[in-house]
């Protein structure tokens, strides 16, 4: 073997902005509104590759849903989706206020990626299976769940629905087709191709929809799912939440320089959608396809959902300390809220008296629901009773369990 | 191929081989009360297959454990009998094996799950611990899966560090699994159904030196099979064994042997090599465990040796001696001694000085009836 003339160099990939930059979006190459051309859902995954290095949009820059793979949607469903986005982040802001307050130690926003979990909860029942992440609070609240059980939650009063053993917004609900969250991630895209595989299994006719960040695409999780998923043709639809930023590091550093997330579905054998995330037509569009594809057990479909982290990872961090500070005003696919409503207001269907009235209605609602919450506590103002720390490790409470709750005098 | 090589080395030390050549539903005519005389591999299966026949909610998939029915054979002939989806192969990925269950679990499936060797578990660690283990807990109660994770276990086959570790403690350390070891035949067929039975996730490690024989320590011997034992006559039926339930596997007045697995059967041959008069309890589930009986003997013996295969540093002995001491203080005459494997990983060519063997059971033992001098 010929010995190296040339040093070797280490490469780490960094992003095209950091704090006091101007954002630059140049990489990106984003196909026009209307420009992809939609596949049948029974196609051969073979012939749709293409569509892995693609961007499914379907509303252009007039507000106008444009293309093959509009989904022709009714206004009264559109206006629904709209007031569930403008619900999701009144609740967001609230929440994050509210651990600003002291009411809570934690919270998550999912500013501007509220189209996406309101868009699939709407169209999925509450039958088909959720293994969601931690910024899909807009499936629940698209699905009408209790604004106040979810604060009950996040504050892990006496009314939690699961009675203070998670932090806040893990939240869990069988009967709305939300899985309980874990903070390990990415451990639960397999658990929703096993769910899917038993849904196959029995011969049921449910699917499960799971997500992941662009981050937590590296675990080996996520790889085991998708070999799973395409050897037992498992009917679930794969997210890829590609918000381009895991905490502090860029899509980059989990891959996203080499190739899309959307293309590591090629390598499994599985079908792949890559969507504007901030579209709600888009989004809405490409999830029904997939469940389409889904339901006819022609198995999995990858759909990654292109959109950027607006918020904060969390309330413990602090993004002005690693990207450019307005590099979410400047994101080039916009806000998923206005564009819904630029849409609406273009068909004649809805208007910025009726915008602000909605978003009144969503303070209103987070409101009356915060007050009903904070009345029963917030954080360390009441809580479950102490004797629950020990039930629910077994389905019957063992003997060690049994001593150890005496020891605590419950 | 390693496998292969297990299978050989198995024979070599005395199993039957029509036994592993031409499977094992059981050809030979019913015992007494409806049993019929098995292995622990043919009582493994027995009990797949009665619960496969009973709930169509029962599957079992793993690596070669379909169509092959796994290098033990444990799984043999279920996919023939039940159906290709009902026992079939799964990827070369210990993580999305048990995910996949803990998701068909949660769906409402009893799955079981190979784990080809237990020394194979940990990339699916995280999936049990942080998943499994914590789904009714998380959720209160609304999410939970009743995973059966099976896993050949344990040495003595020289199998070197990776085919012959004895993990137990990794597991029975975290809060909202059962574990379970099997040192026989009747009680692998019975524990295991109960695991399948459970609402929680239970890890089921099976011995594998004793899965063609009672194999107890004395290695340069030819090991008898399962045949000669009582514990090998096994109901053809369904039948369970609850878990926190000990065995006590023999009487004795002077001191009280904790073991469980292939250790039982040691601790039965140390004590005989000794010549004391131990009373040898077979733990059976480490999760839950059967206090109570641990409780008993020592008070009545005054002494306790714990024989584990696993290194002795935070092995479930540790649990057991804390639990002896703060329990039965009074009551001891003799320090409570510990027979485990080294603090070494498991050697290849070192295998008989690694594994707690009688003789080394039989030291603990006088020493232990000499007030641990």
């Amino acid at each position: 073997m010929k010995k190296n003339t040339k040093a070797l160099s280490l490469r780490v990939p960094e992003p095209s902005g950091r704090p006091g930059d101007t954002p630059d979006f140049s990489h990106l190459k984003l196909d026009a509104p209307g420009a992809v051309a939609r596949p049948d859902a029974l196609s051969d995954h073979h012939e749709m590759r293409d569509l892995a290095f693609r961007l499914v949009r379907v509303l252009d820059e007039d507000g106008t849903a444009v293309g093959p793979w509009d989904p022709k949607l009714d206004p009264e469903t559109l206006r629904n989706g709209l007031k569930a986005m403008i619900l999701t982040r009144a609740f967001d802001d609230r929440m994050h206020r509210a651990h600003r307050q002291g009411k809570t130690s934690f919270y998550m926003k999912c500013t501007g990626e509220e189209a996406i979990a309101v868009a699939q909860g709407m169209i999925l029942p509450r039958e088909d299976m959720g293994f969601p992440t931690y910024r899909q609070q807009g499936l629940l609240i698209a699905r009408g769940y209790p604004l106040v059980d979810m604060m009950n939650q996040i504050y892990s009063n006496a009314s939690d629905p699961i009675k203070g053993r998670q932090l806040p917004i893990m939240y869990s609900s069988r009967d709305y087709g939300f899985f309980t969250i874990s903070g390990n991630l990415g451990t639960q895209v397999p658990q929703a191709v096993g769910w899917a595989m038993a849904s196959a299994y029995k011969g049921d006719d449910k699917l499960a929809i799971s997500w992941i960040g662009d981050g937590a695409t590296a675990e080996g999780d996520f790889h085991n799912a998708l070999t799973f998923a395409a050897v037992y043709r498992a009917p679930v639809i794969l997210n890829i939440v590609n918000n381009q930023w895991a905490i502090s590091s860029f899509q980059g550093i989990a891959g996203g320089l080499e190739t899309t997330f959307a293309s590591k579905a090629i390598g499994y054998g599985l079908p792949a959608l890559r969507v504007d995330g901030n579209d709600f037509l888009a989004v809405w569009a490409a999830t029904q396809w997939a469940e389409e594809r889904a339901r006819a057990n022609r198995g999995a479909t990858v759909i990654e959902l292109f959109t950027y982290r607006g918020a904060p990872h969390s309330t413990s961090d602090d993004p002005s300390r690693y990207r450019p500070g307005d590099e979410h005003e400047k994101w080039p696919l916009g806000d998923p809220i206005a564009r819904l409503k630029q849409h609406l207001i273009a068909l004649g269907e809805w208007s910025d008296e009726q915008q602000e009235a909605a978003e009144k209605d969503a303070v209103e609602q987070v409101r009356a629901a915060g007050k009903e919450s904070e009345a029963i506590g917030t954080l360390g103002q009441s809580r479950p009773s102490v004797k629950t720390m020990f039930e629910d490790v077994f389905a019957t409470e063992d003997w060690r369990l049994v001593e150890q709750r005496r020891e605590v005098g419950v | 191929m390693v496998e292969k090589t297990f299978t050989e080395a198995d024979r070599n030390d005395g199993i039957e081989p029509d036994m592993v050549d031409q499977g094992h539903a059981p050809k030979s005519t019913t015992g007494g009360n409806g049993t019929l005389p098995m292995n622990m591999i043919q009582a493994l299966n027995s009990a797949l297959d009665a619960k496969m026949a009973e709930d169509p909610n029962v599957l079992s998939f793993g690596e070669d454990a379909g169509y092959f029915g796994g290098v033990f054979r444990v799984t043999d002939k279920l996919q023939e009998k039940h159906g290709l989806t009902r026992s079939f192969d799964a990827p070369i990925s210990e993580c999305g094996i048990v995910a996949a269950a803990i998701g068909m679990g949660a769906y409402g499936l009893r799955p079981v799950v190979e784990i080809q060797f237990a020394d194979y578990i940990y990339p699916a660690y995280d999936q049990i611990v942080s998943e499994a283990a914590k789904l009714r807990y998380r959720s209160a109660g609304m999410f939970t899966s009743p995973i059966t994770v099976r896993s050949p276990y344990g040495g003595g086959i020289f199998g070197g560090q990776t085919h012959s570790q004895s993990p137990e403690s990794l597991f029975t350390h975290i809060a909202g699994l059962k574990v379970v070891v099997p040192s026989n035949p009747y009680d692998a067929k019975g524990l295991l159904t109960a695991c399948i039975e459970d609402d929680d996730p239970t890890i089921f490690f099976e011995p594998k030196r004793l899965y063609n024989g009672p194999f107890d320590g004395w290695h340069e011997k030819p090991v008898s099979p399962w045949k000669a034992q009582e514990l090998a006559q096994v109901p053809a039926e369904k039948y369970t064994v609850p878990l926190g339930k000990a065995r006590i596997m023999k009487e004795g007045a002077d001191v009280t042997i904790l073991a469980w697995g292939t250790m039982v059967w040691v601790s039965l041959a140390g004590a005989e090599h000794a010549g004391v008069d131990a009373e040898v309890i077979d733990l059976r589930s480490l999760v839950p465990l059967d206090i109570e009986a641990i409780e008993a003997s020592v008070k009545k013996t005054g002494r306790c040796v714990i024989v584990h295969e696993a290194p002795k540093t935070s092995g479930y002995g540790a649990e057991l001696s804390a639990l002896v001491q703060e329990r039965c203080f009074y009551h001891l005459e003799a320090p409570i001694a510990r027979v485990c494997g080294w603090d070494t990983p498991y050697p290849h060519a070192f295998e008989w000085e690694y594994f707690p063997g009688p003789e080394r059971v039989a030291e603990a033992l006088k020493s232990t009836m000499n007030g641990g001098r």
